[in-house]
């Protein structure tokens, strides 16, 4: 269950996506994410499709590698279809009990459900083609102007650089952990709610110790190693945009150009 | 325990895939005190997961006492405390309040009854040498060797039929080290146990056990006793393993014209195998 975690995970292939300015690649899930929460018709959604299958097929990941990701948030899915389901007001279709569904509720459901379907996909075929180093490389330097205000970007960037790199990390020692303690007999399956959070203690308690050992053994290594922020740091691989990122730029300004298409033309 | 014909492979149909384990069939002998031996990668952690069920195999079979352990009937969960896997840097999955209450999480979940618990667990604290003042202190107050034997103190508390150590002195001293090998070994003599001991170290296994299996990219590569394994030491080197540095004095005062016992595996017998080479006139 826990290896069906790929947020955050990077899938190794050569592809054009994966050589991609990381730049390029974050600009487009901005807008592309901004674009699901824009669109109100199916037209739009074609197109975001469009654009989200696209980008699937060039990078060369295995489809069924993302749909696991979609696995993990099923819970979060259904929880938001419900509750538009049945709490839009507006033309009554069914009614039972204290439940109302109503035509705007199916509509909304639907709408909701594909958006966050899309909303992860998207999200995750780009860290899945993008190595977090990159990533945070790419967020670092898209916001440096915010360093005028006085917003520490390099310090986010680090942290978050730290964060995406301890997720895996810490997957295979909940693993690990899991099975000495499957070992010595301990359950984690069968039970109610409260029991199996009970019999969660022996994976927890043993986790968190080693999520702090490890959280300060890197301080002290990054000490040693005179880390003292991000104040004339050089990079090893510095950031340099190549031609098919301005081929990657304008087919995501082609994809704006048809935001702005279908918000206008179709009704 | 007979293992026949393992396969395993990780992450299959991805871009990660390894076959870890090839056609492994091994037969481990009941009382028996066997080394694995194997470079990093070799599988000799794969293989011994899955002889206690927390792998399966993807064809092949395992028999624990007479019985297919993939059989649908098969019990899992009494062959796991049957067969008690000490994990490496096993004081990383220690929880309790206290060292004794920790080891008694395994016995618990046996289903026995408390006095029985705690019997098992403080024979087996016993058992791994960890002195009495400390069973009721905290788990993560004491030092790195004491917390060791604590975690392997929780495994045998299940009084398991056959012990795994998977690198059981991995970060410890030297003194740690020997310390603990003192105790494995002293197990497997007073309780009549069938231990298995994983390493990457010749050196530290050659002392102890009666049988080697040497494990290379997933297929056992030599199986037999110590003094046999070890005169293949050319071949040993080749796949980045080494033979004790005794072997290799040996080979040399050979070389040199001494008629030294060159399968000679421990410190002792190459001793008294040079004196007795000295006295010949």
């Amino acid at each position: 269950m826990l290896r069906d975690i790929t947020i955050g995970q990077y899938y190794p292939a050569d592809s054009v996506i994966h050589k991609l300015d990381p730049r390029v690649k974050l600009f487009a899930t901005l807008l592309y994410v901004v674009s699901l929460f824009l669109f109100k018709n199916w037209a739009g959604f074609l197109l975001a499709a469009l654009f989200l299958f696209g980008f699937i097929w060039l990078s060369r990941v295995p489809v069924s590698y993302m749909v696991k990701g979609l696995r993990t948030i099923v819970v979060i899915l259904v929880i938001t279809a419900l509750f538009n389901l049945f709490l839009t007001p507006g033309e009554t279709l069914v009614e039972f009990w204290i439940f109302r569904i109503t035509r705007e509720g199916i509509v909304s459901a639907v709408t909701m459900a594909v958006r966050l379907i899309f909303l992860i996909l998207g999200t995750s075929v780009v860290t899945l083609t993008t190595t977090p180093n990159q990533l945070t490389d790419g967020l670092e330097k898209s916001l440096g102007p915010l360093n005028k205000i006085r917003i520490p970007v390099h310090e986010i960037a680090m942290m978050m650089s730290i964060a995406l790199r301890f997720v895996p990390i810490l997957v295979e020692e909940t693993n690990k952990i899991m099975k000495a303690q499957i070992a010595r007999g301990a359950d984690f399956e069968s039970g109610n709610i409260i029991k199996k959070a009970k019999n969660m203690i022996p994976l927890l308690v043993p986790l968190f110790i080693s999520a702090f050992r490890r959280a300060t053994d890197l301080a002290m290594a990054m000490e040693a190693r005179c880390y003292h922020g991000g104040e004339g740091r050089t990079k090893m691989k510095p950031l340099k945009y190549k031609k098919r990122d301005g081929v990657a730029y304008l087919v995501v300004l082609v994809y704006l150009a048809g935001i702005i298409l279908v918000r206008v033309l179709v009704k | 325990m007979i293992l026949d014909k393992i396969n395993y492979t990780y992450s299959r149909d991805t871009a990660y895939e390894r076959h870890a384990l090839k056609d492994v069939s091994l037969k481990l002998e009941d009382g028996q005190f066997i080394g694995i031996i194997g470079h990093t990668g070799s599988g000799k952690s794969t293989l011994i997961q899955h002889l206690n069920g927390l792998m399966r195999a993807d064809s092949g079979t395992i028999f624990f006492n007479g019985e297919n352990i993939y059989d649908k009937e098969y019990d899992i969960r009494t062959l796991r405390a049957k067969v008690g896997l000490v994990f490496q840097y096993p004081e990383h999955q220690l929880f309790e309040a206290t060292v004794f209450q920790d080891v008694c999480f395994g016995p618990k979940n046996q289903k026995l009854p408390k006095e029985e618990v705690e019997a098992r667990a403080a024979d087996a604290l016993r058992a791994a040498g960890l002195p009495e003042n400390l069973w009721q202190q905290s788990p993560f107050e004491l030092s790195g060797g004491q917390k060791r034997r604590a975690a392997i103190a929780g495994v045998l508390a299940m009084r398991p039929q056959m012990l795994i150590l998977d690198e059981p002195t991995a970060g410890l001293d030297p003194r740690g080290r020997d310390e603990i090998f003192e105790q494995v070994a002293g197990m497997h003599r007073d309780l009549h146990m069938t231990v298995v001991l994983v390493s990457h170290s010749m050196e530290d296994v050659a002392n102890y056990v009666e049988r080697l299996i040497v494990m290379n990219r997933g297929q056992v590569m030599l199986d037999g006793t110590p003094r046999h394994v070890f005169s293949y030491y050319k071949e040993l080197e080749a796949v980045g393993l080494a033979a004790p540095q005794v072997t290799y004095l040996m080979h040399e005062l050979r070389k040199a014209g001494l008629s030294v016992d060159v399968n000679a595996t421990t410190k002792d017998e190459a001793k008294a195998s040079i004196l007795k080479a000295l006295a010949r006139p």
